[in-house]
């Protein structure tokens, strides 16, 4: 019974951590149409970046510097924002696919740069030596994980109840309508420019903080947190749940993440011992046939985005009614 | 007196060896609907991009009231008071048309990434009375009913009165209508027109691309013909009638085609 809570905390805690990027996503993608190739690397700026600046001091590479976890939390989401920044504003002009291959390639090379940057990110080997903050208040592990799930469920309302907030705002308008047509929002004086570069460093800074919160929990992150697979993860619980629209993000996360999970139970229980070694590969074309197949059967995703977000009209009595 | 709102001297454009707008002088004078004419390929298209910052010119200035704006980007010429619309309708499609044009006012407080936070009473403010001047300018070009629909799913004639309502929203003294009856019934091409007559008796200047010589002789004044990227011809609609250069290139090549 304890092993079963134990898991469903375990289970739920990074199912909201994942969640949190994912709306970070869905503001880039679902309401500015950002293609975002590179989610991994933002992700990954956010969790280096929190345990290098919490992390107690380490031979071999840089810190940790041991600063208050609020502030190290905060100092990861800024290293994702800085990325993001510098990326933006190479890439921003590229249109959906060339900059989809562009911030792939970002993030490509973010994971070659921590596996190979001993002095920086510890290598291969990973970064250690982070002890989660508070836990010696704690007596059993199982209770520091449940007010840690709670601590990561507060922040994913936190971040929800803001996005959706922009979104209903002149703010999201924007967006949507740099999102929609480029060319026309900039004959109505809107600069696409800028707004994309903001969109663009916001989701990030959002995906930063669970790369962050990601690296808190496992006191620990290597180059194999941030491989590739972890993009397309995003973006299926995105597609999954349907683009511009923030609860249909959530919910897509979780389901995906359970399927993934389940998956893989499966695949280690009932797959023969010869077909083991392959079975990570068998939930890399289970990922992929979730996109494919969502994108032909269902593309608006279970939730699709609401038409009318941020100002209605005089509601006139429908013309059948008359 | 300057009445002249808008003008040009000496603009070029070249693509490659074909020079699409070669040293074209107009002047657009404050309070007229002018009309911009001439044959496919004239260099009307390209003419319309360089007045609105889409394309950079080769060489000439722009001036508009006065002020040098050669080489501004579109979402400068709008804040200093110059409007456009698309030959093909280009709607938000998947926000209501009410979004649509309220998206248009320049410097909304909300507009910013912290003004929903920072300071919710003003923007709230802002937004009501954004919504306001919306829907009135909905109920003038008569989509009022349709604030909810999604832009993208009205007629091509709506689509294009939707292009005018935002436009009006950013209350521009001048302008750019690219086409506007081109594939529009004859009932919401009457409509956008009334309209345009309206707006310019309340003192707006137009300047209007169009193909079809026959809209042009009814509803503008002056006429400006293009053709082969030069302006030959300038002058009243009377005046275009009876001039048998202007008449003899037009249709001419109307002829050939």
């Amino acid at each position: 019974m304890i092993g079963l809570i134990s898991y469903l905390v375990f289970f739920t805690t990074v199912a909201t951590i994942l969640s949190i990027a994912v709306l970070g996503l869905n503001l880039q993608w679902g309401n500015t149409g950002l293609f975002n190739g590179g989610v991994a690397a933002f992700f990954g700026a956010g969790a280096y970046g929190t345990l290098i600046l919490g992390g107690t001091p380490q031979e071999g590479h840089i810190g940790g510097f041991a600063l208050p976890y609020p502030v190290a939390l905060a100092g990861g989401m800024a290293a994702a924002g800085l990325l993001a920044w510098l990326v933006g504003r190479l890439t921003l002009k590229l249109r959906h696919d060339y900059l989809a291959i562009a911030t792939f390639g970002v993030a490509v090379t973010f994971e070659n740069v921590m596996r190979n940057a001993e002095w920086l990110s510890g290598g291969a080997r990973g970064l250690r030596g982070f002890d989660r903050p508070l836990q010696e208040l704690f007596a059993s592990p199982l209770a520091y994980n449940a007010v840690f799930l709670g601590f990561v469920v507060v922040l994913l309302v936190a971040t929800y109840a803001f996005l959706q907030r922009l979104v209903a705002s002149p703010f999201g308008r924007l967006l949507r309508a740099i999102r929609e047509d480029e060319e026309a929002a900039q004959s109505l004086g809107k600069s696409p420019a800028r707004v994309r570069l903001i969109s663009f460093v916001t989701g990030s800074v959002i995906m930063g903080l669970a790369g962050g919160l990601y690296g808190t929990f496992y006191a620990f992150v290597s180059p194999q947190d941030v491989l590739p697979i972890l993009t397309f993860q995003i973006w299926a619980m995105l597609i999954v749940g349907g683009a511009g629209n923030n609860r249909g993000a959530i919910l897509g996360a979780f389901l995906i993440w359970g399927a993934w999970t389940a998956s893989g139970w499966a695949l280690s229980r009932y797959a023969p011992v010869e077909a083991q070694i392959y079975a990570g590969s068998i939930q890399y074309v289970l990922i992929g046939s979730v996109i494919v197949g969502m994108l032909l059967w269902r593309p608006q995703g279970l939730f699709p985005e609401r038409l009318v977000v941020s100002q209605r009209g005089r509601h006139p009595v429908p013309a059948a009614a008359e | 007196m300057s009445d002249v709102l808008l003008q040009t001297r000496g603009l070029a454009r070249s693509f490659g060896p074909m020079k699409a707008v070669d040293d074209v002088s107009i002047a657009v004078r404050r309070g007229t609907i002018t009309g911009l004419i001439g044959p496919n390929g004239a260099g009307k298209s390209t003419l319309f991009n360089l007045l609105t910052g889409t394309l950079a010119a080769d060489s000439g200035t722009v001036m508009l009231g006065g002020a040098d704006v050669t080489g501004l980007s579109p979402d400068r010429l709008f804040g200093r008071g110059l409007g456009r619309t698309f030959q093909i309708p280009r709607p938000f499609a998947r926000m209501s048309v009410l979004e649509n044009v309220m998206l248009a006012p320049l410097r909304q407080t909300g507009e910013r990434l912290w003004g929903p936070f920072l300071r919710p009473g003003a923007m709230r403010d802002d937004e009501r009375r954004i919504r306001d001047r919306a829907l009135e300018v909905l109920d003038f070009v008569t989509l009022a009913p349709l604030a909810d629909h999604p832009a993208g799913k009205i007629s091509g004639g709506q689509m294009k009165l939707l292009e005018l309502a935002r436009v009006l929203m950013g209350d521009p003294e001048i302008i750019l209508l690219d086409e506007p009856a081109a594939g529009v019934n004859p009932t919401l091409a009457g409509t956008l027109i009334e309209k345009i007559e309206e707006l310019n008796r309340q003192g707006k200047t137009f300047v209007i691309i169009e193909h079809d010589m026959d809209f042009i002789m009814r509803h503008c004044d002056p006429i400006i013909a293009l053709a082969e990227g030069r302006v030959v011809f300038e002058g009243t609609a009377a005046e275009a009638q009876a001039n048998p250069v202007l008449l003899e290139a037009y249709l001419g090549t109307m002829a050939d085609a």
